[in-house]
């Protein structure tokens, strides 16, 4: 593992199983009495949100206290930020209240990256979602739902994704978690089929590792999950799209729709679902779709990326399970029993 | 003033010659000059270079001092060979007013590093709404025939063609910032491959192109003479060579970074590699090089545009746009153009001086180095080669996106008439 997460593009397939298997390992946690483990106990995490997300911040929140982190929360809003304070400023303030990881949200693409790569902080950073660039942790959430879906729990363990179809359905042009998704998938060995009005495309998507098409129909039956994203009602003004009932008559998941998708296929959103644009009620309530699961999933895997980066060697969360390829030989994790209740 | 023998220089890179200056003039141009009475500057190996003139430079006073004045700027050109700038308009406030211009150029005299030449906004505030009062600001100690709203693209047709046309009457030019307005909301970076992966807002090249080709074809209508600015794209480039082979009066300068760089560098998202119109593709670099070599695009132009340092060392799309480039600037095209092969130094000369003069009707500047011309000269050691280093820069501001990349060449000498302002690659 590298020493931060910016881009889902940086993880290699061994790097992306060893998360997903880790979080496997995270997910048994949830099942016990008492959700936690000792591993980050004394090492303090702040959650930087410079945008409104309540979901992912308390999904980070809760993987940081599940592990006994410290947590610090600092929202933009009413802070030092709004009179101007700069990004640099306010992440040197914090490093020097003590922080060993910045978990960043950013309107600005890049802004992680930034945090990373400037010399202005040493603490480790953990990308949240940045502008219209990445959600690495949104992608590898995805594809551990996908795999237990398509796979299987215990089958998927040590398993990529290759061979499965995923298709992602909207507005792609704004989103990080379709740019997350197709680097990471492509990585899985997934083959991703983006699908969008054409205006919702960036221009040069055509040198991303996908197929695109404007046909929705057409790809369904042949998607083992199809992944709806957010289509904000605004970006009708915009003449992105004439209406919003166009919009869903065209790029919309209905029952109908659903209906055509092999049997076994899933339905995911990443959330908050328009209900009427992007996803009708039948659809989005239906057992096919993920959504409930991907949020708790999503809390497993901002686990297995904390302890990853932060656990350093310590054996807090072992396990005797299946060889995976890991990216440090000398890592005894798999050599110790399971995960050590509470002491 | 006492004499200066210039000896064994390659004068527009030819043969060795001595170069006498007398007070203010160039006295004498040939072999074997008497050194009797005169200071001599050993230049065997050196080329000497009309003094360069540069159309396109921010000089921020009045308004933002802390980024750069008259005077530091100056400074700047002088240490890049420059001996006239053409100081563009969006100051605080903006110079459209005759106010404004005589300032900043009464400034440019007293410092006396370079001639400083302003440049009048087309329309009040900039605001594309209203023309300034261009006829004043001609008319006034500065001179002005240079009009820009450079920042902003004046993108109403309407009050285009009346500023095309109103110029005329006292020989004036339009210099127009090609940016539909529009179609670059929001945008961060040149729209194509990277911008897909990176997540920045697209600033696409038709975006450059359409306002060009409207302007061309105004310009045509109305019989008036345009300048582009800092020309960008391939199909810019295209637009250009259509344009005047149809005869219409359009002129068209390149920054010394599109001739350079390209948007693959904002992968980094440092901010340094920020500027607008952005970097764009190797494909648009060549094509750039190519109209520079064969003349569709006229001259260098630096955008010269100073930012503090809190500007650039933020995420990206907080920083501001733009780079400096007076004191790269020949560096730049002696690697992108005179070590490619695509220019000798006569057509260097041609296009970083005598050409913007000739656009800029910058009087006394832009002349060939021969006897009874006004003396001034920039004297380059083309054979170094070294790291560019900030620190050592004449301009307070350090925005430069060359920092540790080996570059040829460096100005040792510059003359304003007959006056040295750089000796031995340090400001007097």
């Amino acid at each position: 593992m590298q020493r931060h997460l910016i881009s889902a593009a940086d993880l290699s397939r061994d790097d992306a199983v060893l998360i997903l298997d880790t979080a496997e390992e995270m997910a048994r946690v949830a099942d016990r009495p008492i959700k936690k483990l000792p591993t980050l106990r004394g090492r303090t995490v702040v959650n930087l949100f410079f945008e409104d997300s309540t979901r992912t911040r308390i999904s980070f929140e809760a993987a940081e206290k599940r592990l006994s982190a410290d947590v610090i929360n600092f929202t933009a809003k009413g802070s030092s930020v709004s009179k101007g304070e700069s990004l640099k400023d306010t992440a040197q303030t914090l490093e020097a209240m003590g922080v060993d990881a910045v978990v960043i949200r950013h309107g600005a693409s890049g802004a992680p990256y930034r945090l990373a790569n400037s010399g202005w902080i040493d603490a480790a950073v953990i990308n949240a979602g940045d502008g219209t660039h990445q959600h690495p942790t949104q992608a590898l959430l995805d594809a551990f739902t996908m795999r237990r879906r398509l796979t299987g729990r215990d089958a998927g363990l040590g398993q990529d994704l290759s061979g499965k179809r995923v298709t992602i359905v909207g507005d792609v042009l704004h989103s990080r978690v379709a740019r997350s998704n197709v680097d990471l998938l492509h990585t899985l060995g997934a083959e991703v089929t983006l699908v969008a009005p054409p205006t919702l495309l960036p221009v040069g998507v055509g040198s991303w590792p996908c197929e695109v098409s404007y046909d929705l129909d057409a790809v369904l039956p042949k998607s083992d999950a199809v992944m709806m994203l957010r289509v904000q009602r605004e970006r009708m003004n915009a003449a992105f799209f004439p209406t919003e009932r166009e919009y869903s008559r065209r790029y919309g998941l209905d029952g109908d729709r659903m209906a055509r998708m092999p049997e076994h296929a899933v339905v995911m959103h990443p959330g908050p679902m328009v209900r009427g644009m992007e996803i009708t009620a039948e659809v989005a309530d239906s057992p096919r779709c993920t959504v409930v699961e991907q949020v708790a999933n999503g809390v497993s895997i901002r686990m297995a990326v904390l302890y990853l980066l932060l656990g350093g060697n310590e054996p807090a969360v072992t396990h005797a399970r299946p060889p995976v390829s890991h990216h440090h030989p000398s890592d005894e994790r798999s050599a110790h029993t399971p995960f050590a209740e509470e002491k | 003033m006492s004499k200066i023998l210039i000896r064994g220089a390659k004068v527009l890179g030819g043969a060795p010659q001595d170069v006498l200056i007398d007070g203010e003039v160039v006295a004498e141009v040939g072999e074997g000059l008497s050194a009797e009475g005169a200071e001599v500057v050993e230049a065997a190996g050196k080329v000497l270079l009309p003094g360069l003139v540069d159309l396109h430079t921010h000089l921020r006073e009045p308004g933002r001092e802390d980024s750069e004045t008259v005077l530091t700027g100056t400074r700047a050109a002088a240490s890049g060979g420059y001996t006239a700038v053409f100081a563009m308009a969006n100051t605080f406030p903006v110079a459209d007013t005759a106010g404004v211009v005589e300032q900043v150029w009464r400034l440019g005299k007293e410092h006396g590093y370079s001639d400083v030449q302003p440049i009048g906004a087309v329309t009040v505030g900039l605001e594309g709404r209203k023309l300034a009062e261009l006829g004043a600001m001609h008319e006034s100690a500065a001179g002005v025939t240079v009009f820009s709203d450079d920042g902003k693209c004046v993108d109403d047709a309407v009050i285009m063609r009346r500023a095309l046309e109103y110029v005329k009457a006292f020989g004036g030019v339009v210099a127009q910032h090609a940016q539909e307005p529009r179609l670059t909301e929001g945008a961060q970076m040149n729209e194509g491959v990277v911008s897909a992966e990176l997540g920045l807002g697209g600033w696409p090249a038709v975006a450059e192109e359409s306002v060009i080709a409207r302007d061309v074809l105004l310009a045509e209508h109305v019989g008036s003479r345009v300048h582009i600015c800092h020309l960008s794209t391939a199909g810019s480039v295209e637009i250009v060579r259509w344009a005047k082979s149809r005869g219409i009066d359009v002129t068209a300068e390149v920054t010394p970074h599109h001739l350079l760089l390209t948007d693959e560098l904002v992968r980094t998202y440092n901010p340094v590699y920020k500027v607008n119109p952005p970097l764009r593709t190797e494909r648009d670099v060549r094509a750039l090089r190519e109209a520079l070599a064969d003349g569709t695009i006229d001259i260098v132009a630096t955008d010269h545009a100073p930012h503090p340092h809190e500007d650039k060392d933020c995420e990206w799309a907080a920083a501001a746009m733009g780079m400096v480039g007076l004191e790269t600037a020949l560096s730049v095209v002696q690697e992108t153009m005179v070590d490619t092969g695509l220019l000798d130094w006569a057509a260097v000369a041609d296009r970083m001086s005598f050409a913007p003069a000739r656009i800029g009707r910058a009087a006394g500047h832009g002349r060939p180095v021969s006897a009874g011309e006004p003396a001034n000269l920039t004297l380059v050691d083309t054979e170094y080669r070294g790291q560019v280093d900030p620190a050592g820069f004449a301009s307070r501001s350090r925005n430069t996106p060359y920092e540790g990349r080996e570059l040829p060449g460096r100005v040792t000498h510059t003359w304003l008439r007959g006056k040295a302002t750089l000796v031995d690659g340090k400001l007097t």
